[in-house]
């Protein structure tokens, strides 16, 4: 029986379940090893080097050097394992957000201080988007 | 006389709050009310400094990888270095432990069939500190020993609100049946609404923040049994930690049949980041 997933239904949201984690295992656990100022330093100098000493697919790779965090979510990375490449880069968690929303950091940052992103439209895939604070929602 | 727990606090820890702490942004414009609504509370604390804390929040990806991700955990050590998250560790004091009566609301809980993991090794992020910053301001010490309860709410399935609403009456059983006369607090810590990740990223739900509040001063019980689901999608994907307040709610007094808590504090105010900042005091 397949494990029940009552979560897929919510749209621009990926649960980290035991599925994505095994997925993004090495992945993540790349991430894992930022913690540490040398590797930092050492992935910063050479990162495809670096990324060549972990046994993650190509995708997960390409979508590293393009920190493209959209990409490394649906690899099966996890936001805060992946936060560790933002602190590499010197970005803030809200630079990180903001980048996989399709917004500029400037509308990310005025849309949080303006209330956030609201639920009504927000709870459901396919659900209509009635509100004006929706700018970023997912098609 | 035995140890009793005397309040519950619960806090947001957004690791952008102790930055803003940190880089002594506080009185910048986009930051002075967050703080102002704190200032309340570390005069209540000033005053009401407890023996010990048993500070429930969730480990970040600092201390557990996904090399092990225990569901419960308890902190057993002397003491607790402050984590280097990626940016460099706080410039906080490291956090000084209870191993006795760590050990003993271990014992305690485990035979009460929450099966614990013991952690004798174990450095502490945001998720603690940020808290601690919040109520006690930028100390040279803590002004207490902290019991560390990290609880996976990042590798789903997390525990239940009603697991977790159980596990802080296991709590409160453990620290009445400890033979010295402590006055101890529990904290519940993360939430509220926010989103890190993904297109729908930002997602702030006041209405659910205020509810949540309200149920869990009056009707805790009932609180715990909203399934993770609606957590996710009503207060977003990270939303999800506040199962962890009902690990201290389940602690207080009440719960057990006395009577209702004292509302000390309550606040509320988005954003920090990307994050709704929720906060209450009880009292027993």
């Amino acid at each position: 029986m397949a494990i029940d997933k009552p979560y897929l239904d919510i749209p621009g949201t990926t649960v980290f379940d035991a599925d994505r984690s095994r997925q993004g295992y090495w992945l993540n656990q790349f991430c894992m090893s930022l913690m540490k100022a040398d590797n930092r330093e050492r992935f910063k100098s050479d990162e495809a080097g670096y990324l060549d000493e972990w046994p993650m697919t190509h995708d997960q790779k390409q979508a590293v050097l393009a920190r493209d965090m959209n990409r490394m979510i649906s690899l099966g990375g996890n936001i805060y394992f992946l936060a560790k490449i933002g602190a590499t880069d010197g970005k803030s968690f809200q630079q990180m957000a903001a980048s996989m929303t399709g917004m500029t950091e400037d509308e990310y940052r005025d849309m949080m201080v303006a209330g956030g992103r609201s639920p009504e439209g927000n709870r459901y895939v396919g659900e209509s988007t009635g509100a004006s604070r929706d700018d970023g929602a997912p098609e | 006389m035995s140890a009793r727990i005397s309040a519950s606090v619960f806090t947001s820890h957004v690791p952008a709050i102790g930055a803003a702490l940190d880089l002594g942004k506080t009185t910048e414009p986009y930051w002075q009310p967050l703080f102002a609504g704190y200032e309340q509370s570390k005069a209540w604390f000033a005053d009401h400094t407890p023996d010990a804390i048993v500070l429930v929040y969730n480990d970040h990806a600092t201390a557990f990888s996904l090399e092990m991700i225990p569901t419960f955990a308890i902190g057993t050590a002397a003491s607790f270095d402050v984590a280097d998250e990626g940016w460099g560790p706080r410039p906080v004091p490291r956090v000084i432990g209870h191993p006795a009566l760590a050990a003993h609301i271990a014992q305690s809980v485990i035979q009460q069939d929450f099966d614990l993991t013991i952690v004798n090794q174990m450095d502490v992020d945001h998720g603690l500190t940020v808290p601690l910053s919040l109520m006690c301001g930028q100390p040279d010490a803590w002004p207490c020993p902290v019991i560390p309860i990290a609880v996976n709410v990042v590798h789903y399935p997390v525990p239940s609100g009603r697991r977790c609403f159980n596990l802080g009456q296991a709590i409160r059983r453990a620290v009445e049946s400890y033979d010295d006369d402590l006055n101890v607090q529990i904290w519940g810590t993360g939430g509220m609404s926010h989103q890190l990740q993904g297109p729908r990223a930002g997602l702030i739900n006041s209405g659910f923040d205020h509810a949540f509040l309200d149920e869990l001063i009056a009707s805790p019980a009932e609180l715990a049994d909203k399934p993770h689901v609606e957590y996710i999608r009503e207060a977003g994907s990270e939303g999800i930690e506040l199962v962890m307040w009902l690990i201290a709610r389940g602690a207080m007094s009440d719960v057990a049949g006395g009577p209702p808590p004292t509302v000390r504090h309550r606040f509320y105010h988005v954003p920090a980041s990307n994050t709704a900042v929720g906060h209450l005091i009880l009292e027993n």
